[in-house]
């Protein structure tokens, strides 16, 4: 293995409190170490430029069923960017849902080296397995959709809370899966006849048990399992106007949930889920009351899920929304809804400037990202592709760190948006370390990756160069060379080599699939009982559902002791 | 003798995986679960006729040789066309398929599946308009109400019926095969003597068939879940189903497009539409509306006749419509077993489901241009590698003749049509027999493979032979790179 060292960057790297310190970084055997032999060392002169640990994503679809079948559906979305095949990358196409290698490649290529795939339907998992092995360059793990799925109903309705968190330890594990994720909960079941759920005290139908006890139970669960993890929750009434007080309700009634002193859930694309107004006309920001909400308590975290103007394929399994939206444009719909475990929705949506809700949207984002005091509680994401392609996270990074670049979009949007936008009374603008922060150090603490998103000895070797001189620029004032070099990295070193120089990608390697090995004291018995409640639930048989250990090219099992 | 279970059936898409094989001295000697045609494959996977070398076609005629050489011969083919198919997939693993997409981005070729003669219209119907669909399980619990249009599940997905749709218990729905098999039964009976009385009476000709049949309303009001048959000739599943409707060929999208008149309350102001009565359309879309979950199943019947990808695409916009007031459905009743396996690896590689061009270095796709058989019968290629299908037994004459004017490289485990036509013949293992693997089944759920069997000495697996091919061909590019 090389040794590299890293020479006289300024170093940000918030884990460990370093904030712009010039010093070196030594790499050794893929991990970060003391010292290096100088003289053997493959020497990286980063002076004048900012070294960060390497971007993670908390939320991005890059891979699975729902992502494919968009890829399916949209060749105009492909043909406007056309990847060429290279003499070290494969070919394949961009723009808001990118094949597989082109993925990897752009990600690495901003100097991200890890991502989280955050909806994995469990029946389709080995889907997304085969799909994020052909995704290079990056560490990656996927969160099995677990809240309507028939189990969890069942024994949270029967207030089995140690079978519950037996079948979700088992789950990890047939579906080699990092996180329980909870999309819309009693609203995909009900989707199944058509219908959904419209407050977190609605009955489900056909369970007798509501969003709220399906939300406190899994994150009861959680902690029994000791997920490193929190809940990874998309809220009920997602998309539409008046959430906000579906959103408030929700974290109220998460609160009493023991928690380790570690976060008890996450919301994600909390942008969603912040509208204000009782119809799309008098649809506006909630951004001021969820915002005052979160910056009074502190057993969230949450992702921004920005709006980018321009044309999106939006996905999830929030198939009533999807429904919604469809209703809203006529656009061409997708409905993929799975057997006892979810449902799925994909709709093609352009965000347009002269729009007033999208505007308004945009709006929200960047106005939580802004008013939530505590960077560590907002992390940066678009809900890749839903509010917009990942590889626009740098248009984002410059609208974070600088008043001028939010101006000068907003001038560009609908009246009657530019109205209602709370933008012009922010001024606060994100230093480089609070951008390290909501792009790695943030999305690492709350994934509980204790090896990602800083550079202290021991942590992975992951480290993203930017060509940016935090001494010499005033980086809100030349926000756009900042968009320049977060778009195109001077070098991002994955587990210690050297993957990407100045924006392009000089090595090709396979990063990890991540997942938990949940040890519980007992484990799930497979008896003929839940072979046959099996049979019954699914149309594939038991010993042909779980994801087997060679579907991961690359394995990382992470062990984890439940307390059950 | 060792009993295997939970084994999944490589033939159609509906991938069974219940399968019960049994194998004694590596051989299956007994099958359990599997329809005739699971067992016809399973038992008789050692046909007479399978070859176990490589065959090169020497002065006429195809002669045994070494791996080596038949992979060398066929990398240099590849490497130096300019414009090479490379066509099938649909009967392999999705493993070998990816394989599959690299070879065709490394050698520039066009690569293509058998959607391309099947459901491809379907993919373009999609493409207009998305799909609003589900997993089969999803069906099994909820449907109350099964359409197949343009298709016989009975006859060419010969478990769908049990698995899926009217004959599966669901958690929601209860299965109905019992009516449906004793009205099969007295069906049966009624032809033997109808039959019978026709030798009685050898003047009596065959009566001629309404255009609709059974079609009265109590059946269509009748509880549980109900089965309603859309084609242009009584079908086996149409004879058990408890409503059908027979359409004058190649009218499909006339009646889909009364039907959504109708679905919306708009009156016709026609007797009859594609042959069928305006009253029974009323009273099928009647059913549709009020139905808790319907779900329509097409096959080829509605892909490939006149109006091709609009008649999907018309009845994915039905369906559509009916999601206001129902909660419905759609569904292609895929083919091979992994055909939609195929799709989905050239999908999530390079963005496009089939016919894909990657003679430019970037993939292209645009059909009625870039699929195989636009690039065949405009006699533009100068190769072809062919795998798990036979163009030479299905494809119109035109396009075979095109397609053996130039080098052809076969891979099957079967001496097929295409393999006696080939220049460079792989006998491969059969994938799901004697190599594992992945395939999705027609609503893209992912099913392991098994290998129950060792295939014969010196048979590779698909993915085994491609890959030497895509090592071999490097070398030669690499090689011309440096002499250039």
């Amino acid at each position: 293995m090389t040794e590299i060292i890293i020479k006289n960057g300024f170093v940000f790297d918030p884990i460990n409190k370093i904030n712009g310190e010039k010093m070196d970084i030594c790499i050794k055997n893929g991990k970060i170490v003391e010292s290096v032999n100088e003289h053997k060392a493959k020497k990286i002169d980063a002076t004048g430029l900012t070294v960060m640990p390497g971007g993670v994503d908390i939320h991005t679809h890059i891979a699975g069923g729902e992502v494919n079948t968009g890829r399916m559906v949209r060749p105009e979305d492909h043909i406007k960017d056309a990847v060429s095949k290279t003499a070290l990358t494969r070919s394949g196409s961009g723009y808001s849902i990118p094949s597989t290698f082109v993925t990897g490649y752009r990600y690495s290529k901003m100097g991200y080296t890890t991502v989280m795939n955050p909806s994995m339907a469990p029946l389709e998992a080995k889907h997304t397995h085969e799909e994020l092995n052909d995704i290079p360059l990056l560490d990656k793990a996927s969160y099995p959709l677990i809240g309507d799925w028939w189990f969890v109903l069942e024994y949270l309705q029967k207030g089995d809370l140690e079978s519950c968190a037996r079948h979700v330890a088992w789950m990890m594990d047939t579906t080699k899966g990092y996180a329980i994720k909870i999309v819309n909960p009693g609203g995909l079941e009900s989707w199944g006849f058509g219908k959904n759920v419209h407050t977190i005290d609605d009955q489900v139908p056909n369970f007798c048990i509501t969003p709220r006890e399906i939300m406190v139970g899994l994150a009861k669960v959680n902690t029994m399992l000791n997920l490193p993890h929190s809940i990874h929750l998309h809220t009920n009434n997602l998309g539409l106007p008046g959430n906000y007080l579906t959103t408030l309700d929700t974290m109220r009634a998460l609160e009493n949930v023991p928690n380790n002193g570690k976060p008890v859930a996450h919301i994600t694309h909390l942008q969603f889920s912040s509208f204000g107004g009782d119809g799309w006309g008098s649809m506006k920001s909630a951004a001021p009351e969820i915002s005052k909400y979160i910056n009074n308590h502190n057993h969230m975290t949450f992702d921004m899920g920005q709006v980018i103007f321009t044309d999106t394929t939006t996905m999830t399994a929030d198939g009533p929304f999807e429904y919604t939206l469809y209703q809203l444009s006529g656009h061409k719909w997708v409905n993929s809804d799975v057997e006892t475990e979810t449902s799925g929705g994909i709709i093609p949506f352009h965000y347009k400037k002269n729009n007033a809700v999208n505007t308004i949207q945009w709006s929200i984002a960047l106005e939580l990202a802004l008013m939530i005091e505590d960077p560590w509680k907002i992390m940066m994401t678009t809900d890749h592709p839903n509010g917009g392609p990942f590889f626009a996270y740098p248009k984002i990074i410059a609208w974070l760190i600088s008043n001028k670049a939010r101006m000068a979009t907003l001038k560009l949007c609908s009246k009657k948006g530019q109205k209602k936008s709370l933008l012009p009374t922010l001024n606060r603008e994100l230093s480089l370390y609070e951008l390290a922060i909501v792009t790695r150090a943030a999305q690492a603490k709350a994934l509980g990756l204790k090896n990602k998103g800083h550079l202290g000895v021991g942590a992975d070797a992951d480290v993203a160069i930017y060509n940016v001189n935090p001494e010499t620029t005033d980086i809100a004032n030349k926000y756009k060379g900042v968009r320049r070099a977060f778009r195109s990295a001077a070098y991002t070193i994955k587990d210690g080599k050297i993957v990407v120089k100045d924006g392009e990608v000089v090595e090709n390697v396979s990063g990890r699939t991540m997942w938990l090995d949940v040890h519980t004291t007992e484990k799930v018995k497979v008896d003929d009982d839940m072979r046959n409640r099996f049979k019954q639930y699914w149309t594939v048989e038991f010993d042909n559902y779980p994801v087997y250990d060679h579907y991961l090219k690359v394995p990382q099992a992470i062990a984890v002791k439940a307390s059950i | 003798m060792t009993v295997i279970k939970s084994v999944t059936c490589p033939i159609c898409g509906c991938l069974c995986d219940d399968i019960e094989v049994t194998v004694e001295n590596n051989e299956v000697v007994k099958m359990k679960n599997g329809c005739a045609v699971c067992e016809g494959k399973f038992l008789g996977y050692k046909g007479e006729h399978r070859t176990k070398k490589p065959l090169i076609r020497k002065d006429g005629k195809l002669v045994p040789v070494t791996m080596k050489e038949a992979v060398h011969a066929a990398a240099e083919v590849l490497a130096n066309a300019n414009y090479p198919i490379l066509y099938g997939w649909s009967s392999t693993s999705s493993e070998a398929q990816r394989v599959g997409v690299e070879l065709a981005e490394e050698i520039g070729g066009v690569l293509d599946n058998t959607a391309v003669v099947c459901h491809g219209p379907s993919i373009l119907g999609v493409q207009e308009v998305g799909i609003p669909t589900a997993t089969l399980g999803q069906i099994r619990h909820r449907a109350d109400l099964i359409i197949y249009w343009g298709c016989d599940p009975w006859s060419a997905h010969p478990r769908h019926l049990e698995r899926y749709t009217n004959f599966t218990e669901g958690r929601f729905e209860k299965s109905e095969w019992t009516s449906y098999m004793t009205k099969l039964k007295a069906h049966a009976g009624n032809r033997k003597l109808a039959s019978a009385m026709r030798i009685e009476d050898s003047k009596a000709k065959p009566k001629p068939q309404a255009c609709y049949v059974g079609g009265s309303p109590p059946e269509l009001s009748k509880g549980g879940r109900k089965l309603i048959v859309v084609d242009v000739r009584k079908s086996m599943t149409a004879e058990m189903a408890d409503f059908f409707i027979q359409v004058e060929p190649n009218k499909d999208y006339e009646v889909l497009q009364a039907l959504r008149a109708l679905v919306k309350d708009k009156e016709l102001d026609v007797d009859s539409v594609g042959g069928v009565p305006v009253e029974y359309l009323q009273d099928l879309a009647d059913a549709l509306v009020n139905c808790e979950f319907g779900v329509i199943f097409f096959g080829m019947g509605l892909t490939q006749t006149a109006g091709k990808f609009r008649n999907i695409e018309v009845a994915i916009q039905l369906v559509r419509d009916l999601n206001s007031k129902t909660k419905f459905m759609i569904m292609p009743m895929r083919g091979h077993y992994n055909v939609t396996g195929a799709n989905v690896v050239s999908s999530w590689q390079s963005g496009y489901p089939y016919g894909v061009d990657f003679s430019l270095g970037y993939p292209r796709y645009n059909p009625g241009e870039t699929t195989c058989m636009d690039v065949l019968l405009r006699d533009e290629l100068d190769a072809s590698l062919v795998i798990a299908a036979d163009p030479g037994a299905n494809f119109p004459k035109n396009a075979v003749q095109n397609m053996v004017k130039h080098p052809l490289i076969v891979i099957d485990p079967h001496m097929n049509a295409t393999a006696m036509l080939g220049d460079i013949v792989f006998p491969a293992a059969f994938v799901g027999i004697e190599v594992d693997g992945t395939a999705y089944r027609m609503d893209s759920v992912p099913i392991p493979l098994h290998k129950v069997v060792d295939p014969p000495a010196g048979v590779l697996s698909d993915e085994e032979i491609l890959k030497k091919i895509l090592e071999e061909v490097k070398i030669i590019k690499a090689k011309n790179a440096k002499v250039a």
